[in-house]
C-alpha cells in the first residue's frame, strides 16, 4: 500500500465523518468546540456561512451526520449533533446580523431569477446576493421558506424560527415577487434573466388512484402533504377520532403527530413493508410511538371501505418480506385473507413526485424519463446552460441540508456562469492545519475523552403539547446540559499526523492507544495489511493512515475507524513524530478563487 | 507525564480463552518518561499474560526501587503486588513463593536494582532456581539519578553527556546460565513480536526464567553512540532464532520452510519450537551457550532470543523436597500433629 497523501484535503476531511457525511459538510466538530466554549454566536456563525438555516435544522435536520458520528461506533449513541446546533441558534447573540456579509450597493448588473423559495433558492440567494447580483425570487406562497413552511408542522419548528432565517437572507435585498406562480418558462426566459434557478421542489404527493373506493371515499382521503398544508395555512383545523395514515417517512410521521392535535384521539400508522425498513427517522418514529401512536407494519393497503357514501375504514393485506433478485427486501401478500381497520378519515403519505407543468415541451430542457430535468451532477447545469436546478426538483425528494448544498453548488456555478468561467473549474475548499499542543500534555481542545451517555431533549408534557399543535414539543438543550453534551464530540477534526523521519520506534504510541489502532509492521496490500492489525479493520469504509518506512523498514499504519483523536499518541512520543493538528475544512463558495 | 487514558477499548477486540479482556491485564497510567523502553515491556507482559490467558489474580509481580521497579503499578492491577526494599525483591519473592508456591511470580527489577545493590540476592535466587520469571529492564544506567552508567553498560559505550564508560559491564544472561537458571533469554523493548512469545515461555517454564530486556532511557542514553540506545540496538543485534511457544492445550500447525526445527518441551507439558539455522549452536548445551554469547560479543553483536534452556531443571520446592500444599494453608493440626504420629515415626527407627 502507498503512504497516504495527507495533502490532499479530502484525506483528512473524510477522518471527520460527521462533516463529510453532512451534504454541505458543515465543520461540525469545530462548531460543536465552540459551544462547549459558550461561543454560541461563533458557533452559530460557522453554521451559518455552511448551512443557512442553523435554527431550523437544528429542529428538523435529517442528520446524515449523526449515523456517522465516530461516538456511535465507540459507544452505544452519536453526539446530538442536531440538538447541539439548535443550542447554538437559541442562545446566539440577535444583533449578529451585523456579521453577515456586506451587500454592496453598486450591483454587478446581472440579473437571476430564483424560482421556489425553498431551501435551494434561499441559499443560491445568500450566496449571490453579497457578489453584487441582482436576484429576482419567485414563489406562490405569500411568504418565503418553500415546504419548510407549508408541510412541517409548528409543534416540530415554529414559525417565528423560520420567518426569522427566511428574512436573514430577503433582508439582503432580494426581490420578491410573492403570491406570484410562474406558469410558464418561455415566458420567464424572455426576461433576459442572465441565469435562472429551479428550486420548486417535489409538489404533487403520491396518490392511490386505482385502490377500489378511492373516488367514492374522497371527502375523507387526503394527500398527506396537501393536508399538512391545510392544517398550517388554517383551511383544516378539525380531523375524525380514528385516522389511518399510509406510509413510512417522515410525512407519514408529521402527518399522524399532526392528526393527533386535531382531533384524532386513535390514529395508527400502516406501513406495507417492515418496520425496520421504513424510511422515516428513528427518532421520529419514537415521537410518534410517544404520542399513542401505533405503527402497524406488513400491512398494504387493498382497498377502500365506503358504506352509505362514507369512507369507514380500509382493507389490508397482511404482507411478508422476500427478498427480490437484487437481495433486497420486498413486501409480498403472506396469502391470508384481508383485515379491515375502521377510520374516519385517511391520510396518504406514500411518497413526493416532481412536477413540471410549467416548463413547456420545447422551452429547450430536457428531462429524463422519470422526468426528472437532465443535470450534471456536479455542477446542476441543465440543457439550457443558463438553467439550473437545484433542491427536489434537481433529483427528486431528499432533504433540506442536501438543498442548501445544491444551492451552494448552484451558487458556484452560476457566478462562474456569469463572469464567462468554466463551470467545471471551480473553487477549492479553504483549509488549515493548525497544532494543537500548548506544553506537556496541554492542549487547546478537549482531549479527556470519558464515556457520557447522550443527552436527553426535555419535552413538554404530553397532555399540553396535544391540546395546541403550534406548541413545540422539544425545549432544547439549556446551556448546562448542552455543555455535557458538547463533550462528547471526539474533536475528530484534530488529526494525528506522523511524521516518520522523526520516529524512534520505541512503541510508546502503539502501548499507549486506548483503541490500538497503531501499528508498525511490514507493508503489504491494503487488503492483507487489513488482516494483520492489532484489531480487527473490518470496516471498510474506514481508512487506513499509512505513513514511512520508519528506519527499521516498516510503516505505520493507522485504522481511523475508532480512533478516539485523545492525543495520547502525541503526549508519548518522545519526539513529536506524532502532532496533533486541527484540519479546518471549509468547502467553497460562490465567489471564492 | 500523562495523566489521563480514556477508558474506550477496541469494541472489536475478541476477549481470551479464558473470557477475559486485554483491559483486564493493563495497570495505571505509565508516569515514565515518553518513549521509555519500559513502558513497552510493561505492555509485553500485559500482552503475554492475555495471550496465556492467566488468571490476573492467580499472579504475583514483585520488584525491587528504580525506574523499571515502578512499572508494576503500570500492568496487571488486578494481581498481587510488592514493591519491596532496594535489591531485595528475590528475597521477598522467595519468601513469598514458599508461602504459596501455587501462584505464578513474575519479579521486574532494572540493571541497577539487580547487578548492583541487588546482585548477591540476584545470584542467590537463580541458585535456588526459584520458580519465577525474573525480568531485567535493561537501560545501561541510573535514570532515577540522571543517568550514571550502571553496572551493565558496556565498556567503551559513550553517555549523552560524552564520557566513555572505562569499567567492565556484567553480562547477567550470562551469570545466569552459569549459576544454574533453566530458561535464559535476552531481548529489546522495542521488538515485542520475540519479546512477548519470549515472556510466555518463560512463564511457562518451571523453576527461574531469566529475560534481560534492553530498555534505551530516552531520557539519559538514547544518543546514538550508547550501546544501549534504540538506533545502537536496532543495527547491531541478531537473533538466535524465531520461536513459538506451544502452550500444552493447543495442537501443533505452523510450518516453517529452511530452518531446522528445535523441539524443547517445559515442565507444564508446553512446547518451544524453536527455528534456527541448521549450524546453529543447541540451547540445551550450557557451553555452547556461553560460547554463543561470547563469540557475538567478539564481534561487537548483541545476541537477541532464547539463549539457554534447561527443560529438566529442578526448582526451590524440589531442592527442598517441600510438600505439594502451599505452606500458607497448613494449619496447626498439619505442623503439630498429634502423639500417635509421634510413635509411629519413632517406631519406624527402631
Amino acid at each position: 500500500m502507498k503512504p497516504t497523501n495527507i495533502e490532499d484535503p479530502e484525506y483528512f476531511h473524510k477522518v471527520i465523518d460527521c462533516q463529510f457525511a453532512c451534504p454541505a459538510h458543515t465543520p461540525v466538530p469545530e462548531y460543536i468546540r465552540l459551544i462547549s466554549e459558550k461561543q454560541y454566536t461563533d458557533a452559530y456563525m460557522v453554521n451559518w456561512v455552511s448551512n443557512v438555516f442553523p435554527g431550523i435544522l437544528g429542529r428538523v435536520c435529517d442528520r446524515p451526520c449523526e449515523p456517522a458520528c465516530r461516538r456511535g461506533r465507540v459507544e452505544k449513541e452519536p453526539v446530538a449533533i442536531c440538538r447541539l446546533k439548535r443550542l447554538c441558534a437559541d442562545n446566539r447573540n440577535l444583533g449578529l446580523t451585523d456579521r453577515f456579509p456586506a451587500i454592496p450597493t453598486e450591483k454587478n448588473g446581472k440579473k437571476i431569477a430564483l424560482i421556489g423559495a425553498g431551501p435551494a433558492s434561499l441559499t443560491v440567494a445568500r450566496d449571490l446576493m453579497p457578489l453584487g447580483y441582482t436576484i429576482d425570487l419567485y414563489d406562490e406562497q405569500a411568504k418565503g421558506g418553500g415546504f419548510m413552511r407549508s408541510q412541517l408542522p409548528s409543534f416540530r419548528l415554529p414559525e417565528p424560527v423560520l420567518a426569522t432565517e427566511v428574512n436573514y437572507i430577503l433582508d439582503m435585498g432580494v426581490h420578491t415577487h410573492f403570491n406570484h406562480r410562474i406558469e410558464s418558462m418561455k415566458a420567464l426566459l424572455a426576461k433576459g434573466y442572465d441565469a435562472i434557478f429551479v428550486g420548486t421542489g417535489a409538489p404533487r404527493g403520491r396518490d392511490l388512484p386505482d385502490l377500489p373506493g378511492r373516488e367514492a371515499g374522497g371527502q375523507g382521503i387526503h394527500i398527506g402533504i396537501d393536508w399538512l398544508a391545510g392544517v398550517i395555512f388554517g383551511h383544516v383545523t378539525s380531523v375524525g377520532k380514528r385516522v389511518l395514515v399510509i406510509g413510512g417517512g417522515n410525512t407519514a410521521m408529521d402527518c399522524c403527530r399532526t392528526a393527533r392535535r386535531l382531533g384524532g384521539s386513535d390514529v395508527k400508522v400502516m406501513v406495507r413493508g417492515q418496520r425496520s425498513e421504513m424510511k422515516a427517522s428513528p427518532w421520529e418514529i419514537e415521537d410518534a410511538l410517544g404520542e399513542d401512536i401505533p405503527i402497524i407494519d406488513n400491512h398494504a393497503p387493498v382497498e377502500f371501505v365506503i358504506e352509505h357514501g362514507h369512507l369507514v375504514g380500509m382493507r389490508f393485506v397482511r404482507t411478508h418480506a422476500v427478498p427480490d433478485a437484487a437481495g433486497e427486501m420486498r413486501a409480498e401478500s403472506a396469502g391470508e385473507g384481508p383485515v379491515f381497520f375502521p377510520c374516519d378519515e385517511v391520510l396518504l403519505a406514500v411518497g413526493q413526485l416532481n412536477a413540471f407543468p410549467w416548463i413547456e415541451p420545447d422551452a429547450g430542457i430536457q428531462f429524463t424519463p422519470q422526468g426528472l430535468p437532465e443535470l450534471d451532477p456536479r455542477t446542476l447545469q441543465s440543457s439550457l446552460p443558463r438553467v439550473f436546478f437545484g433542491g427536489d426538483a434537481a433529483f427528486g425528494p431528499r432533504n433540506i441540508i442536501t438543498a442548501v448544498a445544491h444551492g451552494h453548488q448552484a451558487a458556484i456555478s452560476i457566478d462562474l456562469f456569469c463572469r464567462g468561467l468554466s463551470l467545471l473549474d471551480r473553487p477549492a475548499p479553504k483549509v488549515n492545519l493548525a497544532g494543537q499542543k500548548m506544553g506537556v500534555h496541554d492542549w487547546l481542545y478537549h482531549n479527556q475523552v470519558a464515556v457520557t451517555e447522550r443527552q436527553a431533549v426535555p419535552v413538554l408534557a404530553k397532555a399540553k403539547t396535544l391540546k395546541d399543535r403550534l406548541l413545540e414539543v422539544e425545549l432544547g438543550f439549556d446551556r448546562q446540559v448542552g455543555q455535557a453534551e458538547s463533550l462528547r464530540c471526539l474533536n475528530c477534526d484534530v488529526q494525528t499526523v506522523f511524521r516518520a523521519e522523526l520516529c524512534i520506534e520505541c512503541d510508546a504510541c502503539v502501548d499507549v492507544c486506548p483503541e490500538s489502532c497503531i501499528n508498525f509492521i511490514d507493508n503489504g496490500t491494503e487488503e492483507e495489511l487489513r488482516t494483520r492489525l492489532k484489531a480487527p479493520a473490518v470496516h471498510l469504509g474506514q481508512s487506513l493512515y499509512l505513513a514511512g518506512p520508519v528506519a527499521s523498514g516498516k510503516v505505520m499504519v493507522k485504522d481511523e475507524n475508532v480512533c478516539l483523536h485523545c492525543s495520547l499518541c502525541a503526549e508519548r512520543c518522545p519526539t513529536s513524530a506524532w502532532e496533533m493538528q486541527k484540519f479546518l475544512y471549509l468547502s467553497a463558495q460562490a465567489g471564492q478563487p | 507525564m500523562t495523566f489521563f487514558r480514556p477508558t474506550f477499548r477496541h469494541p472489536e477486540l475478541p476477549p481470551n480463552a479464558a473470557g477475559y479482556r486485554r483491559q483486564d491485564y493493563e495497570g495505571g497510567i505509565s508516569t515514565l518518561c515518553a518513549g521509555c523502553g519500559h513502558d513497552s515491556i510493561c505492555n509485553a507482559i500485559i500482552q503475554a499474560c492475555f495471550e496465556l490467558a492467566l488468571p490476573p489474580h492467580r499472579v504475583v509481580k514483585m520488584s525491587g526501587i528504580g525506574c523499571s521497579s515502578k512499572s508494576p503499578a503500570y500492568f496487571l492491577a488486578k494481581s498481587h503486588g510488592f514493591n519491596s526494599v532496594h535489591g531485595r525483591m528475590p528475597s521477598i519473592a522467595t519468601g513469598a513463593n514458599m508461602a504459596n508456591r501455587d501462584l505464578i511470580y513474575l519479579g521486574v527489577s532494572g540493571d541497577g536494582d539487580t547487578a548492583s545493590i541487588g546482585m548477591g540476592q540476584f545470584m542467590h535466587a537463580v541458585r535456588r532456581n526459584l520458580d519465577m520469571l525474573y525480568i531485567v529492564m535493561n537501560n545501561g544506567c541510573y535514570g532515577l539519578t540522571k543517568g550514571q552508567y550502571s553496572a551493565t553498560a558496556d565498556k567503551g559505550s559513550k553517555s549523552k553527556k560524552g564520557g566513555i564508560n572505562e569499567l567492565e559491564s556484567i553480562d547477567l544472561c550470562e551469570l545466569a546460565i552459569q549459576l544454574g537458571a533453566g530458561f535464559v533469554a535476552r531481548s529489546f523493548s522495542g521488538d515485542k513480536q520475540q519479546l512477548v512469545p519470549l515472556i510466555k515461555a518463560g512463564l511457562a517454564h518451571k523453576g527461574l526464567s531469566f529475560i534481560d530486556v534492553i530498555s534505551p532511557c530516552v531520557t539519559f542514553n538514547n544518543n546514538p553512540e550508547s550501546t544501549k540506545s534504540y538506533h545502537w540496538v536496532r543495527e547491531h543485534s541478531e537473533a538466535t532464532n524465531t520461536f513459538d511457544l506451544v502452550p500444552f492445550q493447543q495442537t501443533i500447525t505452523a510450518e516453517y520452510d529452511g530452518d531446522t526445527v528445535q523441539e524443547v518441551a517445559l515442565h507444564d507439558n508446553s512446547v518451544i519450537h524453536l527455528h534456527k539455522h541448521h549450524d546453529a549452536p543447541d540451547i540445551t548445551d550450557r557451553r555452547q551457550a556461553i560460547d554463543n554469547l561470547e563469540d557475538h560479543k567478539a564481534q561487537g553483536v548483541i545476541l537477541t532470543g532464547v539463549l539457554y534452556i534447561n527443560p529438566d531443571s529442578a526448582d526451590t520446592h524440589e531442592i527442598l523436597h517441600t510438600c505439594e500444599r502451599p505452606l500458607n494453608s497448613l494449619a496447626e493440626a498439619d505442623l503439630c500433629p498429634d502423639g500417635q504420629i509421634l510413635e509411629a515415626i519413632n517406631a519406624a527407627h527402631r
